[in-house]
């Protein structure tokens, strides 16, 4: 019987605690206005349309092929215009995805938005 | 008294148990060898670009051996449930039904990745309606064991907990992880990215308790020991487990800017696994006296390498979870050393256990004929891992000492290209003698000497 409350008890801290977590835990600073936030949504589907996970990391999620792309954005060795070299034409590892200019934009959009909020990244001391 | 349709169904189920064992074989070696082009693909970037891109390698790889993990598991719970329970499986149809299902689904999404159709998420890169129709081929699983073992929670052995909890917590996760096609988890990336690390931790944590429910099980039938299972120990370092499972997930998400005590939770409870480390330590003379002992054993001799990659994978975990060396660790190789360490060391190595065992149930002979054979296979593959492993370590080293000196991406990878050639090569071997390994395992199971 014991074993069985043990269970029951950590199933529902567990619970409650994902609560929290999908709540207060992940509250979020960075709010767009509605079309910008139409437009980084665009940007997510493709990524994930385009399996961009599968050689790109965000917040340390996904391959190692190519880049992180956490703040690949306000990085001052890549930023906008390098990102957009790679998404219209690809490079020695990334195919040529052939994206219309429009598609471009709302990855861009995506990755500056990632870029805004990724504070801990950039500054891992901050609370 | 057992009666003949009791018998016919024993054997329907061992028969079908052997079916999935050769079907999760072979998502074994399929995913294998997606994993060595995929490494191809890291020495010589034009390899197969346009035809079979790392954008598909990877994916293939990663759900195959992902699905060989707990198909096997599922395998051995098929051919175990009727000598545990001491009665026939409750639905025997439902194992072909299973069957059918789980080939289906692998099907759809094979071919998917091959033309190009992604749900884009780690892990689960199909589309995501896909993970639905996983979900429902596992439903005749879970109603055969249910329905078969009938469990008794009170005085269940440790074993029978951990497949329950595996089975809880694998609907829970793969449900969990699909949350993000709802507005409140996708508009907000923080929520969404914490979110799938959370339902992914966690779903790692249900597949190990899959199997090391099964290396448990495996443990008492070839040491005769009865009480190990049942002891307050076991149970607490099974519940310590499941906190594990539960919360240590956040460990992963010391950069993503969810909530401090989130950080502070995961922490915390990572190290608890100090204790785990500590315990098998104390234990590891008792391991190495028994493993000389019973080194005739295949079984034991796979378990007692799993021990090995569990000490080896726990001291990395402790490691990489000190939110201070995370910081730099994360996103390298390091990480995925940890996860490669932890799927063929640990995992593979106790699924394998459980084919031999089943195997040496079949065909006592073939294995007391071949012991010599198996036994090179064996050391072939975890040589290989280790140089495998270790050349993950150095990559991921190049790569936070590249970021310490903001190295450009393409300076780092061409630093790390002579261990990527170490990788690549001994990826070829651990397959190689994996791939052996199956095939002296299938060829055994078909009953020929």
């Amino acid at each position: 019987m014991m074993k069985v409350s043990i269970f029951a008890g950590l199933f529902f801290s567990y619970t409650i605690y994902s609560i929290i977590i999908y709540t207060k835990g992940t509250a979020n600073d960075v709010i767009l206005p509605a079309a910008e936030q139409a437009k980084v949504n665009k940007g997510k589907s493709l990524f994930q349309q385009y399996n961009c996970t599968s050689c790109h990391q965000l917040y340390g999620l996904g391959g190692y092929l190519g880049p992180e792309l956490t703040t690949a954005w306000s990085d001052k060795n890549r930023g906008e215009l390098y990102m957009k070299a790679f998404l219209k034409a690809g490079g020695a590892r990334m195919p040529n995805f052939q994206f219309t200019s429009e598609e471009i934009e709302a990855i861009l959009s995506y990755l500056k938005y990632v870029d805004s909020t990724a504070v801990t990244y950039k500054n891992p001391y901050m609370k | 008294m057992i009666t003949e349709g009791a018998i016919q169904s024993l054997n329907t189920t061992g028969k079908a148990a052997k079916y999935f064992l050769v079907l999760a074989l072979a998502y074994l070696l399929f995913g294998l060898l997606m994993g060595v082009i995929g490494g191809f693909q890291y020495l010589l970037p034009p390899f197969l670009k346009e035809h079979l891109s790392f954008q598909q390698t990877r994916p293939l790889h990663v759900y195959l051996v992902i699905t060989w993990i707990f198909t096997a598991a599922q395998a051995g719970l098929y051919y175990y449930l009727p000598e545990i329970s001491k009665r026939p499986v409750y639905w025997p149809a439902g194992i072909w039904l299973h069957f059918i299902m789980q080939a289906g689904v692998s099907v759809f999404i094979i071919t998917c990745f091959f033309m190009g159709y992604f749900g884009g998420r780690e892990y689960l890169e199909f589309p995501p309606l896909l993970g639905a129709f996983i979900l429902l081929s596992w439903v005749p699983f879970v109603i055969n064991f249910f329905f078969t073992l009938k469990p008794n929670y009170t005085t269940a052995p440790v074993y029978t907990w951990m497949w329950s909890t595996g089975i809880l917590f694998f609907f829970i996760t793969v449900s969990e992880s699909y949350l993000w096609l709802f507005e409140h988890f996708k508009t907000n990336i923080v929520r969404d990215l914490t979110v799938q690390w959370k339902a992914l931790g966690s779903m790692v944590g249900s597949w190990n308790m899959l199997v090391y429910g099964t290396g448990m099980y495996i443990m008492e039938k070839t040491s005769g020991d009865t009480k190990a299972s049942r002891s307050p120990l076991a149970f607490f370092f099974y519940f310590l487990g499941l906190t594990n499972l539960m919360f240590n997930w956040g460990h992963h998400t010391y950069i993503v800017p969810a909530a401090p005590w989130v950080k502070t939770v995961a922490y915390v409870i990572s190290m608890t696994e100090l204790l785990i480390l500590a315990h098998l330590i104390y234990q590891w003379r008792k391991t190495i006296s028994g493993a000389r002992k019973n080194y005739h054993i295949l079984p034991y001799r796979l378990l007692s390498f799993a021990d090995v990659w569990i000490i080896l994978n726990l001291a990395l975990a402790l490691a990489i979870s000190v939110p201070s060396w995370n910081y730099y660790t994360h996103g390298t190789h390091i990480t995925v050393a940890h996860a490669m360490g932890s799927t063929i060391g640990i995992n593979t190595m106790i699924l394998f256990a459980s084919v031999f065992f089943i195997v040496q149930a079949e065909n006592p002979g073939m294995i007391q004929k071949r012991k010599s054979l198996t036994g090179k296979f064996l050391w072939l593959t975890n040589i290989s891992l280790l140089i495998f492993w270790i050349s993950m370590l150095a990559m991921g080293v190049i790569k936070i000492s590249g970021k310490l000196n903001n190295q450009a991406f393409q300076t780092i990878m061409a630093r790390s290209r002579d261990f990527f050639s170490l990788f690549t090569y001994s990826g070829v071997l651990v397959m190689v003698g994996l791939s052996l390994l199956a095939w002296f395992a299938v060829k055994s199971l078909s009953g020929r000497n």
